[in-house]
């Protein structure tokens, strides 16, 4: 693990956003200083520590199994960009 | 000196409804001209409906005519919300451009409550875009300014809030605190703001960030009022899995009765270099004062802060990314068009979020991906047990922990943009406490003295202890009258 294997590009394609070549250079050189900052968590030792998801955890909750009140159809497609027929409209996925 | 309508606090003015001297109607007013007179200036504000406020103070002010105040313990109280809760038939953009026109399907469970309340519910608070900042510069919608210092800014990223507060341009505001988001702004700006256990209060209607991290608070002129609105939204909601069974004390009712006997904490950790003198100077006074005010001040220790930031800016971002992928083009927001789903996600969040957000989800993509995920995240999760460790093990000792708010006074416009890191560390004070999902809350202490800047004092209490928390909060308070000092005349 080191800040210097860092890949910009290879990361953006992963969380799916597009960065101009500027953004690349600039969010790259900013992230190995901040990669840098966090190798510090390497000086502690952290056998047999449990990790922490949650600070107040909270097992198995339920509701009782009653329907209720949901979004009506035309409610949930009030703010589509794109809709048609009651339903989101998206590029085509299939040949 | 008499204060103005919109002066008042929530307390002051609810006397003055009572009495009929003031109507829902002339509180509402009086915060919607104070807004065209100063928000030109001080840019809360991103957007408000006045018609809208106007027909709730109608409603309000008809349930008062009636003497019906019982079980509305906020009628008549106009609340403005950061843009970061879904307010019912209003605009939600969390100061981002990917929202584009998104009106909210419904209210945040907070807004629910305040409502049944009787709170007159209005306007939207600017923000650091979807709350990652600590100066409202990552806003898309401009950077609000210090109502004690233009030039200045107001913190993050609950800026709007805490300057519309300290504006007096609304009675009490709504934010979020993920890392300080609440409590630095509101010590920036020289307000009170709570950030309340984690689970405490429900956060169905609040746009995630971190969804470990995340709480909803109070800002407010007054610690008391912050205790009214605190017991108003807290409580368990089918909503959120993650809110908590415990009962919700009357924190209004346990204020008074002093600090005498009380342990409070000092980590010397916390009084680090770095920290601002005038501020430390300011800090160590109010820890005097609480030792006259019958505390017993009692040194305790917190080993692992110096790995608090590094830890949150792992989890915190991981948390993001993951939460921000439901920004995609498709169900909602500003679309840009692509060939295929691929590039209809890519060019709809590249040109759709700010260079913050970017950097944020990038490290968090990274520190989740393969091959990195147990060297980082789960690292910094156990880490996290050893920060949470550190507070349950101090609090063995102590009933809460006094600490400064923040290491400096509130930093000019464009200081820290351009260096992240240094902008993070700013926030050195405040993380901890969401990583032990503990409570907390920022009240002033004083003024530095050129230029006059209001200074934050943080209170950390235990896991569900905002009942003590709050009573140290308001007789150091009322011992004070920093709380009585305006940033506007």
């Amino acid at each position: 693990m080191s800040a210097n294997d860092f890949d910009v590009k290879y990361v953006a394609q992963l969380a799916r956003l597009r960065l101009t070549p500027e953004e690349e250079v600039k969010i790259g050189s900013q992230l190995k200083s901040i990669l840098g900052y966090i190798e510090k968590l390497k000086e502690l030792d952290v056998t047999n520590v449990e990790p922490t998801a949650h600070a107040v955890p909270l097992i198995n909750v339920f509701r009782a199994d009653e329907a209720g009140v949901s979004m009506t159809n035309e409610e949930a497609l009030a703010n589509a960009p794109a809709k048609a027929n009651g339903l989101f409209m998206v590029p085509k996925i299939v040949e | 000196m008499i204060p103005m309508i919109h002066q008042l606090s929530i307390a002051g003015l609810q006397e003055k409804l009572a009495r009929r001297e003031v109507s829902a109607k002339e509180a509402t007013e009086a915060c919607l001209s104070q807004i065209k007179r100063v928000d030109s200036e001080i840019h809360a504000f991103i957007s408000y409906d006045e018609s809208d406020a106007l027909r709730q103070a109608a409603d309000a002010d008809k349930l008062l005519a009636q003497g019906n105040l019982a079980g509305h313990p906020l009628l008549g109280v106009p609340i403005a919300i950061k843009d970061v809760l879904s307010v019912k038939g209003h605009p939600l953009n969390c100061c981002s451009k990917i929202l584009g026109k998104f009106v909210s399907p419904y209210d945040a469970t907070v807004i629910a409550r305040l409502r049944k309340a009787g709170a007159i519910i209005f306007g939207r608070l600017n923000m650091d875009e979807f709350a990652m900042g600590s100066s409202t510069e990552n806003s898309a919608f401009g950077t609000t300014r210090n109502p004690w210092d233009t030039s200045r800014i107001p913190g993050g990223s609950s800026g709007g809030s805490a300057a519309a507060v300290a504006a007096d341009e609304c009675f009490a505001a709504l934010g979020s605190d993920t890392g300080g988001s609440i409590r630095q702004p509101a010590a920036l700006c020289g307000c009170v703001g709570v950030k309340p256990t984690y689970g405490r209060v429900s956060r169905f209607g609040l746009v995630a960030f971190a969804s470990s991290l995340d709480q909803i608070g109070p800002f407010t002129k007054t610690v008391k009022d912050s205790a009214l609105l605190l017991e108003t939204i807290s409580g368990q909601d089918s909503h959120d899995s993650t809110s908590v069974p415990q009962p919700v004390p009357q924190y209004t009712r346990n204020l008074e009765g002093g600090i005498k006997g009380l342990k409070l904490g000092i980590a010397k950790e916390y009084m680090v270099g770095g920290l601002d003198p005038e501020v430390n100077n300011l800090v160590q006074k109010a820890i005097r004062q609480l030792e006259s005010l019958g505390a017993e001040i009692v040194e305790v220790s917190l080993p692992h802060t110096d790995y608090a930031v590094a830890t949150y800016y792992i989890v915190a971002t991981a948390e993001a990314s993951s939460n921000l992928a439901r920004f995609d083009g498709i169900r909602y927001g500003a679309r840009q068009d692509g060939a295929d789903p691929m590039e209809l996600y890519s060019n709809t969040r590249g040109l759709g979020f700010g260079p913050e957000v970017k950097r944020r989800i990038i490290l968090g993509t990274y520190v989740l991906s393969s091959g990195y995920y147990d060297a980082y995240y789960l690292r910094a999760q156990k880490v996290r047990t050893l920060i949470r460790n550190d507070f349950l093990n101090a609090f063995q000792k102590v009933d809460a922990i006094i600490t400064p708010t923040t290491p400096t006074p509130a930093f000019k416009v464009g200081e820290k943009s351009d260096d992240p890191l240094k902008m993070y560390l700013s926030d050195i004070f405040t993380i901890s406490c969401n990583l032990a999902g503990i409570p907390g809350i920022s009240l002033p202490c004083g003024f530095t003295s050129n230029p006059k800047l209001p200074v934050g004092l943080q209170i950390l209490g235990q896991p569900f202890g905002e009942e003590t928390m709050l009573r140290i909060a308001h007789t150091y308070e009322q011992a004070n009258s920093w709380h009585l000092e305006r940033a506007l005349k």
